[in-house]
C-alpha cells in the first residue's frame, strides 16, 4: 500500500504539471462536446484528434485521449437528459428518466445526480484501476503465446455474447474484422496479403479508417438527411441542487452503479453501453417502486451514469496491464501509444512509472474537471447543439478526412475510411453491429501471431492450448458463453442482450 | 420472405467465397505448421458457416421493404462529395479541394443561401488548414501556386 501511495505521488508530480493539466483540460472539453454531439461518439472523437496528439508526448497524448472518453460520457448525459437525445449510446438509459424528471421541472437535478456519480463513480474505479492494475500486470508476465490467443479469442467471444440482438450476428461481423486484419504483409512469411499492388496496403488496414468510416462517416451517411432536433429544456444553475430525497434515493444506485460499472469495464465489449444497461436494470429489480421507472426515477439516472463512467475506468485495467485492448475505444488508444513508441503491457508499469501514474492521477484530476465544467457551463455546451446539422455534418466529413489523412499522410486511408463508412450505413441498415469488426481488425494480426507462435512452440500439437492452466481456463469460459447463448436460443425466450435495441427504440419500456 | 439477415447472410458467404478463391495464390502450410494463407482460409470458413447460419435463422428478421431508404439518395451524395475529396486532395491541395467540397454540401445540398455556404466554406477550410497544418504541425497537402 505504501509503495501504491509512493506511486501515486509520482504520479500527481506528473499529473500536476501545467502542460499536462493543460491537455487534461482540453481532452474534458473535447470530450463533453463530443459527448453532447448525437452522432459524435467517444471513438469517432478520440480518433478524430488522434492526429492532432501526435506532437505531443506519450503522457500528454493519453491524458488527453483519455479527457475526451471520459468527457464524452459525462456529456452524452446532458443531451439525453434534456433532449431525449443520447448523445452517445451508452447515455441511452438516461434518457428514459432524465428526459422525464426534466419535463416535471428536475432537469437541474437530473443533470447534478448524473454529474456527482458519474464524479463519485469515476473517483472511485480510479482508485480500483490503481489497485488492480500493477498486480493483474504482474500475472500476465505468465503469459506466454497460448494464453494470449486464448485470451484475445475470448474477448472476442464475450463481445460477441455481449452485443445486443443475435451473436451468430456478432460473431460474424468479429470475424469481418478478423479478414480486414489480414490485409497487409503476413508477419512470419512476409507475404503480401490481399493488397493487390496497392503498396500503402503492405502495413495492413489502419484502425482509424476503419474507426472513423464505420462510426464517423456512417453515422453521418445515416442522419444527414434527417429532421432538426427537438427544443432544447434549458435548466437554470440555481435549479442545479437536488432535493434532500433525491439525494437520498441517488446514494445506493450510484454505489451499485459505480461496482458493477468497473467490472463490466473490465470484460471486453462494449463495456459503457452494457454498464449502463445492466445498472438501469438491476435498479429497476430492486426498486420498491419499479413503477416510477421511465416516470422520473431519480436512481434511473444515477444508477447507468455512475455505471458507464466507472466502465470506462475498468476498460483501462486490461489495455494497461495487459496490453489487450477490450473494446474498440480502448484499441484506438492502445494504438495512440503505440504511435508514440510506447507497448502497453505488463512490463509498462515497470519501465514506464511516469506514464502510468502520472495517467492514473490525471484521471483524478480529470473527473474533478468534469465536475467543474458540466454544472455550471451546461448552457454553453447545449448551445452547440443550436449549429444546424446542415452546417455540423460537413464538418464532420472535413474532421474525419483530417483525422484519416494526418495518420499516414495517405490518401489510401481515406478511401479506406470511406468504403468502410459505405460498408457501416449499409450494415446499420440491414441491423448488423458494427464495434466486432474494429476489435477483430485490431486483434486479427495478434491473434495470428499468437495462433503460429504456439504452434511453434509445441511442434503443430494444438493440445498446448488446453493442457496449459490459464488458456484452458479461459478456452473454457468462451466455450461456455457460445453454450450458454445455445441453450438461450434453444429456449427462445428473449434474454436481457435481446433486449437492449428494444429499449434504444423504447418498445421495451 | 426477403429479410435483411437472409440479405446479411448471403452477403457474407459471398464475400467469404471471394477470400477463399483469393487465397488461392497464397501458401496454406500444414495443419501444424501454417503458412500466410492458413489463418484467412480458416476464416473464410468460418465466416461462410456464419453467414449460413443468419441465412438459416433470418426468416424471421425484418423484411428488407420495410427498412427506410429515405435518405439513401443524400448518403449517395455525401460519398460522392467525399470520393471527390480523396481525388482531390493530393491535386488541389487541402484548401482548395475542401473549400469546393464544402461549398457544394452546403450549397448545392443543403440549399442555403450562397454567401453563408461560401463564408462556411472558406472559414473552415482554410481555418482548419491553420489550426492542423500551422499550429499542430500534421501536415496537409498543398495543391498549385502553394494553396
Amino acid at each position: 500500500m505504501a509503495e501504491t501511495l509512493q506511486n501515486l505521488a509520482l504520479g500527481f508530480s506528473v499529473a500536476l504539471q501545467p502542460p499536462v493539466l493543460l491537455y487534461a483540460f482540453i481532452g474534458c472539453v473535447v470530450g463533453t462536446l463530443v459527448g453532447v454531439l448525437p452522432g459524435v461518439g467517444p471513438l469517432a472523437g478520440i480518433s478524430l484528434l488522434l492526429p492532432a496528439t501526435f506532437g505531443l508526448t506519450a503522457t500528454n497524448a493519453i491524458v488527453m485521449l483519455a479527457g475526451i472518453y471520459y468527457g464524452a460520457m459525462y456529456g452524452g448525459s446532458t443531451t439525453s437528459i434534456l433532449m431525449r437525445i443520447p448523445g452517445e449510446a451508452a447515455s441511452v438509459m438516461t434518457c428514459i428518466d432524465g428526459y422525464a424528471m426534466a419535463r416535471k421541472g428536475r432537469a437541474g437535478a437530473a443533470l447534478a445526480i448524473a454529474a456527482i456519480g458519474s464524479f463519485i463513480a469515476g473517483t472511485v474505479s480510479v482508485v480500483a484501476l490503481m489497485l488492480l492494475a500493477p498486480p493483474l500486470a504482474n500475472f500476465a508476465l505468465r503469459f506466454g503465446p497460448p494464453e494470449y490467443f486464448a485470451l484475445l479469442l475470448l474477448g472476442l467471444l464475450v463481445l460477441a455474447y455481449m452485443s445486443g440482438g443475435s451473436m451468430v450476428k456478432s460473431l460474424a461481423m468479429a470475424v469481418l474484422g478478423l479478414l480486414l486484419g489480414m490485409v497487409g504483409i503476413d508477419q512470419m512469411s512476409g507475404y503480401f496479403r490481399f493488397a493487390y499492388g496497392v503498396m500503402e496496403l503492405g502495413d495492413g488496414l489502419g484502425v482509424v479508417p476503419i474507426a472513423v468510416g464505420l462510426f464517423g462517416i456512417a453515422e453521418v451517411l445515416a442522419t444527414a438527411g434527417q429532421e432538426v432536433p427537438p427544443k432544447v429544456l434549458k435548466p437554470k444553475l440555481r435549479e442545479l441542487l437536488p432535493s434532500r430525497q433525491e439525494w437520498r434515493d441517488s446514494v445506493m444506485p450510484i454505489g451499485r452503479g459505480t461496482v458493477l460499472g468497473f467490472l463490466i469495464g473490465i470484460i471486453p465489449g462494449s463495456a459503457h453501453i452494457i454498464a449502463s444497461f445492466v445498472s438501469y436494470a438491476v435498479e429497476r429489480r430492486l426498486s420498491r417502486h419499479p413503477e416510477e421507472f421511465g416516470q422520473g426515477a431519480v436512481a434511473g439516472v444515477a444508477g447507468p451514469e455512475s455505471a458507464n463512467n466507472s466502465a470506462t475506468s475498468g476498460a483501462f485495467v486490461p489495455m494497461l496491464a495487459l496490453g489487450v485492448p477490450s473494446g474498440p475505444i480502448p484499441a484506438v488508444m492502445l494504438a495512440a501509444l503505440m504511435v508514440h513508441g510506447v507497448s502497453p503491457g505488463p512490463l509498462l508499469i515497470k519501465q514506464q512509472p511516469e506514464l502510468f501514474w502520472g495517467f492514473i492521477a490525471s484521471m483524478y484530476v480529470g473527473n474533478l474537471m468534469l465536475l467543474a465544467l458540466n454544472l455550471p457551463m451546461v448552457g454553453i455546451f447545449v448551445n452547440v447543439l443550436r449549429v444546424p446539422y446542415s452546417f455540423l455534418y460537413p464538418s464532420i466529413i472535413m474532421f474525419c478526412v483530417v483525422g484519416v489523412y494526418a495518420v499516414n499522410g495517405s490518401v489510401v486511408d481515406v478511401w479506406i475510411a470511406l468504403i468502410m463508412g459505405a460498408l457501416g450505413y449499409i450494415l446499420r441498415k440491414l441491423g448488423f453491429e458494427t464495434a466486432p469488426i474494429v476489435l477483430g481488425a485490431i486483434l486479427a494480426p495478434m491473434i495470428e501471431l499468437a495462433l503460429r507462435q504456439s504452434l511453434a512452440m509445441s511442434d503443430g500439437q494444438y493440445a498446448i492450448f488446453v493442457s496449459r492452466p490459464i488458456s484452458g481456463t479461459l478456452l473454457a469460459f468462451g466455450a461456455a458463453l457460445l453454450l450458454l447463448n445455445l441453450v438461450s436460443w434453444m429456449v427462445r425466450g428473449p434474454d436481457w442482450r435481446r433486449r437492449i435495441p428494444l429499449d434504444e427504440k423504447g418498445e421495451n419500456l | 420472405m426477403l429479410t435483411t439477415d437472409r440479405i446479411g447472410g448471403s452477403a457474407l458467404c459471398l464475400l467469404a467465397l471471394f477470400v477463399m478463391w483469393e487465397s488461392r495464390a497464397l501458401p496454406l502450410g500444414t495443419w501444424r505448421q501454417p503458412g500466410p494463407g492458413y489463418f484467412p482460409v480458416l476464416l473464410a470458413a468460418l465466416l461462410l458457416i456464419l453467414g449460413a447460419l443468419v441465412w438459416a435463422m433470418g426468416g424471421g428478421a425484418a423484411p428488407v421493404a420495410g427498412v427506410g431508404w429515405g435518405e439513401a439518395r443524400h448518403a449517395l451524395v455525401i460519398l460522392a462529395v467525399s470520393a471527390f475529396i480523396c481525388l482531390g486532395l493530393e491535386r488541389l491541395g487541402y484548401r482548395l479541394t475542401m473549400l469546393s467540397a464544402l461549398l457544394v454540401l452546403v450549397w448545392l445540398v443543403e440549399r442555403k443561401s450562397l454567401l453563408a455556404a461560401a463564408v462556411f466554406a472558406f472559414a473552415l477550410s482554410f481555418g482548419s488548414y491553420y489550426l492542423f497544418d500551422t499550429l499542430l504541425r500534421v501536415a496537409l497537402p498543398r495543391g498549385p501556386f502553394g494553396i
